[in-house]
């Protein structure tokens, strides 16, 4: 059973399908306040739809999601709003303003949420993109960046509006190791030094491991195990054996659903 | 036959599923509208964007649709001794029919398409869902401004191509064939009427603004977001915008004559 004690997020009987492809068939969840708590699972288990769901872009089939003691589901446009403006999200591609340059795609959510004086402004957002050590190519426009920049950018932006958590997709995907070690770095330090509630969505079992303080590992719409990394690398279950030290060999078949090999080669003859 | 009238149904249902999306859409975006007040700086860049971008294309076209106009018109009036009556032919026929039509048609094809574009790469770059996610509402903040900015650029357009195309019409009929500076003014001046030339034309311009402009973004806005979507989004935004444009102008046309 999930921890209830000081959870920020609570999911609970969570389901969720995509036309007849059923991603969440009753999932039970809780992020921890103060931690990083990741969802691991290969890909296509649906955490980016997880993601989704917690900042209310898609609703559930069935089911609660409540952060901070709020039902997103529940809330209208206007309140839903207030909410996203605690929570900072990270996406995969960074999802960068691509006619704006990184100093104002740092500034976009002050100038958008607040009324903040032009030198305050400048201020702040030297100071977020300083914490991601981006602060000398404040100038550069998005398609100047390497991916990893993009997203210690897309960081610092997610960091303007000081949220209470923030939600990582992905954020170690084809990062070089310079690169993901710097992100892993970041993304304890900031979760440490704001205190604030990190949500990291990964299938990068190692770097993943190295900064979280629970894991949820999820497949075929439910949670298969959770606890501390420590526990789950040396769990006695298969399945997250398997995943944990990604083995070929294992409960998750190699294959994709088929018929026998023989009956597509040979037709009905065989 | 029980397929194909089950197939039928379903594409009525996917037909009328989709307009109501797209009126939704439009009431979403005109709710944003008080966005425009607060921060007319949204609009004037999509103006600029949407408008002032287009401009090249328009009076290059007015102009020499003008002049085959003329040419056309001089061929067949000198043949009954009406060659006075070219000034007053070609600017009822801009006014009236091709300078809505034919802006829009233009406008589709330049401005729809490269809204459609960049709302779609927008979507597909997840940069509609990190506004959305910085508490952001991407239609008040992207689609409201651009489609207000169609829906104002059109009828500046057309009376662009309108002007344009007199001025081309003038060079060929006074210039080249001979007809009469006088006559040409004079006539115009005595034979376009302000209600039933310029406004309706006007009228026609502004519906196909309104509709153009809402088949752009209500493309980009609902596309899949890859690139076979977005390039398909685009190619319908064309499609749909310019049998748009011809349907609803027969029925506007049907209306507005006497």
């Amino acid at each position: 059973m999930p921890i209830e004690s000081d959870s920020l997020v609570k999911i609970r009987d969570l389901c969720f399908s995509r036309g007849e492809r059923v991603i969440f068939d009753g999932v039970d969840i809780d992020i921890p306040r103060g931690k990083v708590t990741a969802i691991m699972g290969p890909s296509g288990t649906g955490k980016t739809t997880l993601l989704k769901l917690i900042g209310g872009q898609l609703a559930p089939d069935r089911g609660t999601i409540e952060v901070d003691g709020l039902n997103v589901h529940a809330l209208n446009r206007r309140e839903l709003y207030q909410l996203r403006m605690r929570m900072g999200m990270l996406f995969q591609s960074g999802a960068l303003l691509t006619d704006l340059n990184v100093f104002e795609n740092v500034a976009y959510p002050l100038r958008e949420h607040t009324s903040l004086s032009e030198s305050m402004l400048r201020k702040l957002v030297l100071l977020k993109l300083e914490a991601v050590g981006l602060r000398g190519a404040r100038d550069l426009m998005p398609a100047e960046l390497s991916g990893g920049m993009a997203r210690r950018v897309a960081l610092a932006r997610a960091m303007a509006l000081d949220p209470m958590m923030v939600m990582y997709d992905e954020p170690f995907t084809g990062q070089d190791p310079i690169s993901m070690g710097v992100l892993v770095k970041l993304i304890r330090q900031l979760n440490d030094a704001a205190r604030i509630t990190s949500i990291l969505v990964s299938h990068d079992v190692e770097e993943t491991c190295a900064i979280a303080d629970l894991v949820y590992v999820i497949s075929g719409g439910r949670v298969i195990e959770f606890g501390p990394p420590r526990q789950l690398q040396q769990s006695g279950s298969e399945w997250t054996r398997q995943f944990m030290h990604g083995l070929p060999d294992g409960p998750v078949p190699f294959h994709y659903p088929a018929p026998a090999l023989e009956q597509d080669l040979f037709g009905a003859a065989a | 036959m029980t397929g194909w009238l089950a197939r039928l149904g379903a594409g009525w249902i996917r037909a009328v599923r989709h307009l109501g999306r797209a009126l939704l859409l439009l009431l979403r975006i005109l709710e944003g509208i008080d966005e425009l007040i607060r921060r007319p700086r949204l609009l004037v860049e999509q103006l600029f964007s949407v408008g002032v971008l287009t401009v090249l294309i328009i009076a290059v076209s007015g102009l020499f649709v003008g002049m085959v106009l003329s040419l056309q018109g001089y061929h067949i009036l000198s043949q009954f001794k009406a060659d006075s009556a070219l000034g007053v032919m070609v600017a009822a026929s801009l006014l009236r029919e091709l300078g809505p039509v034919v802006t829009a048609l233009l406008f589709s094809g330049r401005a729809g398409s490269a809204l459609t574009a960049e709302i779609g790469l927008m979507k597909a770059t997840e940069q509609l869902s990190g506004l959305e996610m910085m508490a952001v509402d991407p239609v008040r903040r992207v689609l409201t401004p651009r489609f207000m900015a169609g829906f104002l650029a059109m009828p500046l357009l057309a009376a662009l191509f309108s002007a344009l195309g007199v001025i081309g019409g003038w060079f060929v009929g006074v210039g080249l064939l001979g007809v009469d500076d006088g006559t040409w003014w004079v006539q115009m001046q005595a034979r376009i009427d302000w209600h039933q030339d310029l406004l309706n034309g006007i009228i026609k311009s502004l519906v196909f603004g309104w509709v153009c402009t809402w088949i752009a973004v209500f493309q980009g806005y609902n596309c899949l977001p890859t690139s076979a979507g977005v390039s398909g989004a685009t190619t319908r935004t064309v499609v749909h915008s310019s049998l748009a444009v011809l349907g609803l102008d027969f029925v506007l046309t049907a209306l507005m004559i006497k």
